[in-house]
């Protein structure tokens, strides 16, 4: 695969473009190492089928999620002040994300602040481009594998999205297990309401291990997210139980450009 | 009218009113709580009280405990209609009025009533045995010590004692209906349990423990009335309401607070002027962010924590409970409660000047149990009568973080980066599209 195609919308709008869609795609899929694979993996995807989309580059900013819920009222209007201001200048009228957190926050906050836009996350915009055919993938290296899926607290519960996912795994080929808590019930992995930028209380134990403890039960070969900090979470927790030699933690998109072969 | 209608009319208006009495003052402590319009989109709130309260769509999450409240509460409800009888019987002085209006029909709901009656004495017992014996981990919590246990216990006890007149009285009159040369009424369980256990008595006695049974009864249930809003149990009136006001939001989506829109529009006007001064209403009182007390909290968070049934789902599924942080769910909503009751009261004293120097963050939720949800939604989720202790939780976050700068320093650092980076890692805004070009 050759270089990625990554038009900003400032150079699409000095040639007079306009893209179907804006990918969002957050600070942690910028600036994490981690996340940035999984970025790089959806850009791919978005390549593969022609998409007509664009990032806003370096004129993306927080959307103010984190501060919202560590309390911070102020910093998060003013993020998302800013953001819509340069989300209208574009006119954008369609978003896509691969992080929960930022997909929530756009879709359901910022309407009553007055940016809005129609806001999917990326396993539904994948889910369209198979339904769509422009998108079609063999199990490959997944065949046979065994997968459980963490349910982002910020998808599911906060958003009902527990099917496309799924969807999309079960074009792999695999066995999909699921996890005793999963769907609604599905158990945070410890990094939602800002706790992933601080210590947590003082328990008996950290949530992403009680919540590894639980995707390991099922014995997977992955154990697959939808969501960056649930990434972290994860992986962090299959480290804790040395594990990270028989068990990946890789997000759906990561998955999909896989098995594409891209 | 005998004087034993006349004692009976004097108590059931008594506990009425008592009841009312009660009602009327913790519609008064939830009203302590400010403004929120949820009386919008009302068949769609109509709908969800239908299926939540009603219909108990929540409690299936759990089908042994669906099947056994299901038993109580069906048993509860179908009771009402012998309960009218009761009372025109006990201010008339007639017995079983509606037996000859209603015949067969008559016949088939008592019947109806005993079984339900049957297998919500099964449930009690179940139900007793969970706390007690068994001590389900939900229902042992440290919060549940003193009296949330015995508020527990003494509703259960209560409703033992309540079947157990159901049958004296039922079970009596039975034998005392064919001593007299009738026909045995044919109610399912008390017409050949009713000749097993009493059979033997003499007429005089078999007369006592029928009215024994027929007082036990009622005062039962006016007992239940009048301790209700003192428990956990005012759940079984106040559910109705409460799922119709609940959250028809997205569970993800917060408010956005309208005072702070209002300040951050007018910094990023262009136009505005920073120096001119607002114009100051006298008698505003100052805004305050977030919550710190009950007043700050919405009538509906309010309505919530008198709601809450105590059950612990909430606490069961947390993250941060289930790995040993302090947070409970439940617990927050218990002491809006309690922070609720103790603030009416003194209203209700000393008026608008009451000042105990107590406040719901510090002396009641302390600000290790709010730091340490990660805002996923579980507890809400778990509430079979749709009560959200995110909210309020949210609402302490925001007064301690935008009113007196109160925050883990780690989060003082993320907000700095989000402030001058864009980002809540310190990383170079101008970075942000690096990854494009990374191997
Ligand atoms: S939202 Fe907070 S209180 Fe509720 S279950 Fe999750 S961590 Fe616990
Ligand atoms: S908030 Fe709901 S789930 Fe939690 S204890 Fe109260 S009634 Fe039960």
């Amino acid at each position: 695969m050759g270089e990625l195609r990554v038009p900003t919308m400032a150079e699409l709008a000095a040639k007079g473009q306009q893209p179907d869609v804006l990918f969002w795609v957050g600070c942690a899929g910028s600036f994490d190492d981690r996340a940035k694979k999984i970025t790089k993996a959806l850009v791919k995807i978005l390549n593969k089928c022609d998409v007509n989309f664009a990032v806003l580059g370096a004129e993306e900013s927080c959307t103010g999620d984190p501060a919202k819920r560590a309390g911070n009222e102020f910093l998060f209007q003013m993020q998302a002040m800013m953001n819509i201001q340069v989300l209208d200048g574009y006119e954008i009228k369609k978003i896509v994300t691969a992080c929960p957190h930022c997909f929530n926050t756009l879709k359901n906050e910022y309407p009553g602040l007055g940016g809005k836009y129609e806001v999917i996350h990326h396993t539904q915009l994948i889910q369209d481009l198979f339904d769509s055919g422009k998108l079609t993938v063999e199990g490959g290296t997944f065949k046979g594998k065994k997968i459980t899926f963490h349910d982002p607290c910020y998808l599911g519960r906060a958003n009902g999205v527990y099917e496309a996912p799924r969807e999309i795994l079960s074009k792999l080929d695999a066995e999909l297990v699921e996890m005793k808590r999963c769907k609604a019930k599905g158990l945070c992995c410890g990094a939602g309401g800002a706790q992933m930028f601080k210590e947590a209380e003082k328990g008996d134990k950290e949530i992403n291990v009680e919540r590894t403890e639980e995707a390991l039960k099922t014995n997977p070969n992955i154990i697959a997210t939808g969501c960056p900090f649930c990434n972290t979470m994860m992986t962090d927790g299959v480290k804790n139980f040395n594990k990270e030699n028989d068990v990946q933690v890789l997000d759906i998109a990561e998955m999909i450009a896989n098995a594409a072969d891209l | 009218m005998t004087i034993s209608n006349i004692i009976f009319i004097i108590v059931f208006l008594g506990a009425l009113a008592f009841f009312g009495f009660k009602v009327k003052q913790i519609i008064a402590n939830i009203k302590l709580g400010k403004a929120e319009n949820r009386f919008d989109r009302k068949s769609e709130r109509l709908k969800t009280m239908l299926r939540v309260a009603l219909g108990q769509s929540k409690m299936r999450a759990r089908p042994i405990a669906a099947i056994l409240h299901m038993f109580i509460y069906v048993a509860f409800m179908i009771t009402q209609i012998e309960l009218i009888e009761i009372i025109i019987d006990g201010a008339t002085g007639s017995h079983r009025i509606f037996q000859p209006m209603l015949g067969g029909l008559y016949t088939f709901t008592i019947s109806l009533i005993e079984v339900l009656s049957l297998l919500a004495l099964v449930a009690t017992i179940a139900f007793l045995s969970r706390r007690n014996l068994i001590k389900l981990p939900r229902f042992v919590k440290s919060e549940m010590n003193g009296w949330p246990k015995l508020d527990g216990n003494i509703i259960l006890y209560l409703e033992f004692v309540l079947v157990i007149c159901i049958f004296t009285m039922n079970g009596a009159d039975e034998v005392l209906h064919v001593r007299s040369g009738h026909e045995s009424y044919g109610f399912a369980i008390s017409s050949w349990m009713g000749p097993m256990f009493f059979g033997g008595m003499e007429t005089t006695t078999l007369i006592i423990l029928e009215r024994v049974g027929w007082w036990g009864h009622i005062i039962m249930v006016l007992t239940f009335l009048c301790y209700l809003p003192f428990s956990k149990h005012l759940h079984i009136i106040w559910a109705f309401p409460n799922t119709y006001f609940s959250k028809l939001r997205p569970m993800g989506q917060f408010t956005n607070m309208e005072s702070v829109t209002n300040e951050v529009k007018l910094m990023m006007d262009p136009n505005a002027d920073p120096y001119a001064v607002p114009a100051v209403d006298p008698d505003a009182v100052p805004q305050k962010f977030g919550a710190k007390d009950v007043e700050d909290l919405s009538w509906v968070n309010i309505l919530n924590a008198y709601t809450c049934t105590e059950c612990g789902r909430c606490t069961s599924e947390c993250p941060a409970n289930i790995t040993g942080k302090k947070l409970s769910p439940r617990k927050i909503m218990m002491d809006v409660r309690d922070r609720a009751e103790e603030v009416g009261a003194g209203k209700r004293k000393e008026g608008d000047k009451f000042n105990d120097g107590k406040s719901l963050l510090g002396d009641f939720i302390t600000e290790e149990e709010i730091w340490a949800c990660t805002s996923c939604n579980a507890c809400v989720q778990a509430c079979p009568v749709n009560i959200d202790p995110l909210e309020i939780i949210m609402d302490l976050r925001r007064y301690l973080v935008m009113e007196e700068s109160k925050m883990p320093s780690e989060l003082a650092t993320m907000n700095t980066n989000i402030e001058n980076n864009q980002a809540p890692w310190q990383f170079s805004p101008s970075d942000r599209f690096k990854w494009k070009d990374e191997a």
